[in-house]
Formats: C-alpha cells, sequence, structure tokens
C-alpha cells in the first residue's frame, strides 16, 4: 500500500475510534516542519483524524507517549513499536484492554539524516516514494536514491516489520527478515578486545548527555533514572569517557532482556552515537543463552524477572 | 575595517602560522559529526560545511570545568581561574559569533563577570565563516543576525570564487591578519559583499517581529495550548546542549580518586531535576511548563534582563530534535495572541 492511501486508511480508522468513542486521543503522526519528517501527533477530535500520515520518516516510537495518556488510547503502531506494547503490558505499564493498536506493517524507516548528507548541504524540498526507490527533488536537482541505502541502523536487521500486536492492521503484511539476523554482533564480537574498546570509547567521545536516547526509549520509563540521582550520585554528570560509558553500560543492562530493538535511541541522538551496538550484543546473548526475544509474546516472562531451574548458568559458573 | 584575500588552499598554511602563538579551535569531521576542536594542523580544518551539529560554546563554558580541587589532608584548595592560551576560534558561523554577543552579557557585562568565563573570553578572538548558502532550518534574520554578519566576530572570511574575501573588523582582527602574507583584497569588494550579502538573505524566510511577539508571550503565560503545543517534547537536552546561547549549568562536587573537585557542568531547564528542591516539590513538573520556560526566557526574559533575545536563530534546534518540535511554529503559534 502507497503512503498516501495507507495515510488515508489510518485517519479512517482514527476518526472511526474517534466517532465511536471508542478511544479519547489517538497517537499518531502528521506531517513535519521539514522534508524528510514525520512528526508525533496527538489527535482528540474525528475532524482532527485527517491530518494523520504514514511514511517512511516515521521512525520515532510513539509507544513511549502511552505513560502520559492514562484513558482509552488508540495507537497507530509499526512492527517495532507494538513489541515495546508487549513489553509495557507485560511490565504492566500499559493496560492491554485501554488500548486499540492500529498496526501498520513496515519496510524500514529512513534516516533523513543520511539522505540530506548524500544531497551535499543543499536544500530538498521534496521526496517522493516508490517501491524501491526514493526521488529527492531540491534547489536545480533531482536524485533518485536506492531506498535500502537510507536505512536506519536498526531497520537493516529488523525481523519484526508486521506489527506482533494490533486490533486493526493496515495494508499488507511484508516480508521480514530471519530471526536470528546478528551478523552486526557477530563482526563486533570477531575484533580484537583492545579494538572494541577503542570503538565503542571514541563512540562515546561525541555523546554529549542529553539523554535523547533515554528520553525516546520506549522501555526508558523510570520515575527516577538513576543518572539523574544525586542521593546517592551513581554516575559522574560530565560528557567526559569513563562517565559517559558508564551512563550508556548501565542503561544498557537495565534493558537487557527489554530491549526491543527499535533503534529508537540511535535515531533520537544529534551526534549518532552507536549506542545499539551495546544493546545488541545483549541481545544476542540472551536470545542465545535463554532463547529469548522480548516483545513477541504478552505470555512469556522476561528471562532476567523470572527463573528456570534449567536456566543456563554458563555465565556464573565456569567450567 | 578593511578586506584581504586568502585563496582556499592556502588556508592550511595559515592556520599552521596561528597555530605558532594561538591555540586553534576549527571544525573538524570526526565519524561523519562536524563539530569544533583544538586543531594541531591546519589541514583538519574543514570550511566545506553548512553548521556543526553542535555550537561552539564549549570554547568559553566547556560542558564540565573544574573550579576548585582539594587533595586529601591539604587545607587549601586550588581555584582554577588561571589566565588561559590565547584561543582563535576559526570558522564559527555568524550566528554563532553572535551568540557570544549574548553569553558576554550573561557573563560578562562589567557589572557582573563571572571569572571562569572572563578570563576565558579576554583572550579569545573570532574568525567567523560567512553563509554563502542557508538551510531551511536557519532564521537568523529574525533574531537580529544575518548570513554575513559581523557581530561579534573579529574578522570574517566570505567566500568568493576559489578563495575567500577576509572581512578584517577589529583591532583583534587585524593582529591575527596582518603581516601573515595576505594580499589586499581588490578595490569594491565591500559593495559585492554587501550585494551577496541581500542576495542570501533573501533565502530565508522573512523575519518575525519579535517585540510583537514578546507582548503575546508575555500575555499567554497561563494559555492551555502550551499543553498542546508541547505535549510531544521528551525532555531531552538536545535543544538546549546544541544551542549556542543556552547556558544553564549546575554545581556538583565531585570526588575523582582521591581529589575533591567541584564542578561546574552544564544542566539544561528541560530536564526534570533541573527545578526540583530539597522538599521534593518541582515547580516545573511536566514538558509543558519546562517547554514554556525555554520560549519564554530567550524571547521574553532575556530582552528584559540583558536587552538582547536569547536566540541567534541557527536552527539547531529545529534541525535536531527528535520528534521536530520546531521552535518557529511554537512562536508562530502565539503571534498576534492576547493570552486566553
Amino acid at each position: 500500500m502507497n503512503p498516501t492511501d495507507c495515510s488515508n486508511r489510518i485517519a479512517e480508522e482514527a476518526g472511526r475510534l474517534l466517532t465511536e468513542g471508542t478511544v479519547d486521543v489517538v497517537i499518531g503522526f502528521e506531517k513535519g516542519s521539514l522534508p524528510m519528517r514525520s512528526t508525533p501527533c496527538f489527535v482528540r477530535t474525528p475532524q482532527d483524524s485527517g491530518k494523520l500520515v504514514w511514511n517512511s520518516f516515521c521512525s520515532s516510537n510513539l509507544s513511549r507517549y502511552l505513560k502520559q495518556f492514562p484513558g482509552k488510547v488508540g495507537i497507530v503502531a509499526k512492527g517495532c513499536d507494538t513489541r515495546a506494547l508487549v513489553e509495557l503490558i507485560k511490565e504492566k505499564q500499559v493496560n492491554r484492554e485501554s488500548l486499540v493498536v492500529i498496526g501498520v506493517p513496515c519496510r524500514g524507516m529512513i534516516d533523513g539524516a543520511g539522505v540530506l548528507e548524500r544531497c551535499d548541504g543543499k536544500r530538498v524540498s521534496d521526496v517522493e516514494e516508490r517501491d524501491d526507490e526514493l526521488v529527492i527533488t531540491g534547489d536545480s536537482f533531482r536524485i533518485t536514491l536506492a531506498r535500502g541505502d537510507f536505512l536506519h541502523p536498526a531497520c537493516r536487521v529488523c525481523f519484526t516489520g508486521n506489527p506482533v500486536l494490533f486490533d486493526v492492521l493496515i495494508g499488507e503484511k511484508v516480508q521480514e527478515q530471519a530471526r536470528d539476523c546478528y551478523h552486526d554482533v557477530s563482526d563486533f564480537e570477531s575484533r580484537s578486545p583492545g579494538d572494541r574498546w577503542a570503538y565503542i570509547m571514541s563512540e562515546m567521545d561525541r555523546c554529549i548527555r542529553c539523554y535523547a536516547c533515554r528520553n525516546a526509549c520506549p522501555l526508558c520509563y523510570c520515575g527516577e533514572c538513576f543518572a539523574d540521582a544525586t542521593r546517592p550520585q551513581w554516575v559522574g554528570r560530565g560528557a567526559t569517557g569513563t562517565d559517559t560509558l558508564a551512563f550508556h553500560v548501565m542503561r544498557s543492562m537495565h534493558l537487557a532482556g527489554r530491549c526491543v530493538e527499535c533503534g529508537a535511541c540511535r535515531a533520537a541522538c544529534p551526534t549518532k552515537v552507536d549506542i545499539r551496538t551495546l544493546n545488541r550484543k545483549i541481545s544476542s546473548d540472551i536470545a542465545r543463552l535463554f532463547d529469548y526475544r522480548p516483545g513477541l509474546r504478552i505470555d512469556q516472562p522476561a528471562p532476567l524477572s523470572s527463573f528456570k531451574p534449567d536456566d543456563s548458568e554458563e555465565f556464573i559458573l565456569e567450567r | 575595517m578593511y578586506y584581504k584575500t586568502i585563496k582556499k588552499n592556502e588556508v592550511g598554511r595559515f592556520l599552521d602560522g596561528l597555530l605558532a602563538e594561538y591555540t586553534v579551535v576549527a571544525p573538524v569531521r570526526k565519524n561523519g559529526v562536524v563539530g569544533f576542536d583544538a586543531i594541531q594542523s591546519g589541514e583538519e580544518a574543514i570550511l566545506d560545511f553548512s553548521n556543526t551539529t553542535a555550537s561552539p560554546k564549549g570554547v568559553l563554558m566547556p560542558q564540565l570545568e573544574t573550579l576548585l580541587s582539594a587533595r586529601a589532608g591539604e587545607e587549601e584548595a586550588v581555584e582554577h581561574t588561571g589566565m588561559r592560551k590565547p584561543v582563535v576560534l576559526f570558522g564559527a558561523r555568524p550566528c554563532d559569533a553572535r551568540a557570544f554577543m549574548f553569553l558576554d552579557r550573561v557573563f560578562n557585562d562589567g557589572i557582573a563577570r563571572d571569572v571562569y568565563y572572563g578570563n576565558r573570553r579576554d583572550a579569545l578572538l573570532i574568525v567567523s565563516l560567512g553563509c554563502t548558502r542557508t538551510r531551511d532550518t536557519c532564521f537568523c534574520t529574525t533574531t537580529g543576525g544575518g548570513p554575513l554578519s559581523t557581530q561579534g566576530s573579529d574578522a570574517m572570511l566570505v567566500e568568493q570564487g576559489d578563495g575567500y574575501t577576509v572581512h578584517v573588523i577589529t583591532a583583534g582582527g587585524a593582529e591575527l591578519m596582518n603581516s601573515r602574507g595576505l594580499s589586499d583584497a581588490h578595490e569594491g569588494v565591500g559593495e559585492e559583499i554587501r550585494k551577496l550579502a541581500l542576495q542570501i538573505t533573501a533565502e530565508i524566510d522573512p523575519p518575525v517581529d519579535l517585540s510583537e511577539l514578546k507582548t503575546s508571550l508575555d500575555n499567554s503565560f497561563d494559555t492551555a495550548a502550551w499543553q498542546t503545543l508541547t505535549e510531544k517534547c521528551l525532555s531531552c537536552g538536545v535543544c538546549t546542549y546544541l544551542c549556542p546561547t543556552c547556558h544553564c549549568f549546575d554545581i556538583a562536587d565531585e570526588d575523582n580518586i582521591g581529589v575533591k573537585v567541584r564542578n561546574r557542568i552544564w544542566d539544561s531547564c528541560q530536564f526534570p531535576g533541573f527545578t526540583m528542591q530539597a522538599s521534593g516539590f518541582n515547580p516545573r513538573p511536566t514538558y509543558r511548563e519546562r517547554h514554556r520556560q525555554r520560549i519564554m526566557h530567550k524571547f521574553s526574559y532575556c530582552d528584559d534582563n540583558h536587552h538582547m533575545t536569547g536566540c541567534v536563530g541557527c536552527g539547531r534546534c529545529v534541525l535536531e530534535c527528535p520528534v521536530n518540535l520546531d521552535i518557529r511554529r511554537v512562536l508562530g503559534s502565539f503571534r498576534g495572541r492576547n493570552g486566553g
């Protein structure tokens, strides 16, 4: 289904839910203020539902906003967003009964910053989405780019393009990649410890401690983050190597077995720090040790909050 | 004021010359991200960028700076206010150069002098790089600047053909540019640059009347619109940390392996902890109050306190906001509004 038809169908569903009074608000996307940007919006009246859009620039994970809305909520959700919903329901942060999920199959979202870079900083005025191409028009230029070259890093290894939880599905399902697609992690693991350290520290070097990663994350919902605590203060607050690393390592450990790999952290980061490598490595360890991927089934307990006598202990006991 | 000229392929050597006497902070590209850093050699500097992701404010206000330190067992603490080696900030865009004029009013206005900022400021010269191209996020003309504005710069480079015209603006700028083998620019170059400025300014959306906007904002503190305008805000620090004029900080006493240090660290009005009181009460508990504070501070309170808008229209917050909460749209919704 093309973006226009998809947008119309979403608007139609949202309008229906609001007219019937099934929900108080629909969380979705509207056209942003810049080319290649869609922006979260909260629609409360059927008349307003026409502004809802869907395209390849809907990268925010909207489930992050659910805690702001205590009533009945409709949410437009792609595959990774629904994985976050599963975790939030499981962790009793969101009530399934208060939720109407408008699921939208997703072929991966486009990183607009990458496209802009490709255009050498020239102003882009319009992007036309074709099947596997993006036609970019700007000040005295027009180029056609292969869609696959500009996907967000998380989308390149995504295996849940289709929503795993939904009440309404918009459009046709998409073809998904294999579930054990961890080539990024095996590449990282094959490097020497020195190389890995150097890589991680050079990434940390760009972090400005703005917490966009944490605040965009649907699973980072703690009332007070350890990074903000002052009594006691767990991590130093400056954007210096070890403090920054401590923040990111602690955060990724806190997300162990919970991270749904949506890449909202990386998409939000202004300096494009590769935070995902830490999360992905842990995700791959958990998949191997516990045969578990977060955000797939509501009735499946998370490995770090449950115990089974035959749980893997290889990380505790050395042979 | 006068003009000199330098060829593009001579810039590296020119910077090498400066490096003998100054610390030079210039735009560099690291892992695909352009930012300011101290360079060791002239060829590290890049000048073919639109603007840096983060502003150069860290030159005067490092994200973390140690104010005091004391070793365990020592009675006297050491104050870190010493004079600094002279610094040249090279290649800052005119909006960012102008931002230092604003920061001067906050930290170094003759009445109150922040010694840490002031000492760095006294040792700083700014060579800006005029904008001959604009981005769709630029709105410097609204806030009183312009693509070739010289405000805040000691000298400014303007790209012309295969080189740059060097506009020497202050005595400090002259000190940098004289006796370095630069040729004088051709007759009439000043007029050419004025024409160029008009042409580039035309690419930017027409300016908004900020005094009218301030009145509207002052009348709208309690309006319900703040809620709907800001509810997508993530309460992260992207806008404030990338901003060239945001300057709020916190002071934290930390222990650095046996040395007690008092650090000054950037803080952000967008963080819930920013206004958290010891009692546990928070006067700005949600994104609504926090975001309103950012807008009101820049476009109303700064004008009252420093007689200058606290925004230079660089557009970083517009470009980098993870959820595209565009400050221009927020402001636009208050234009011509009288409360309610």
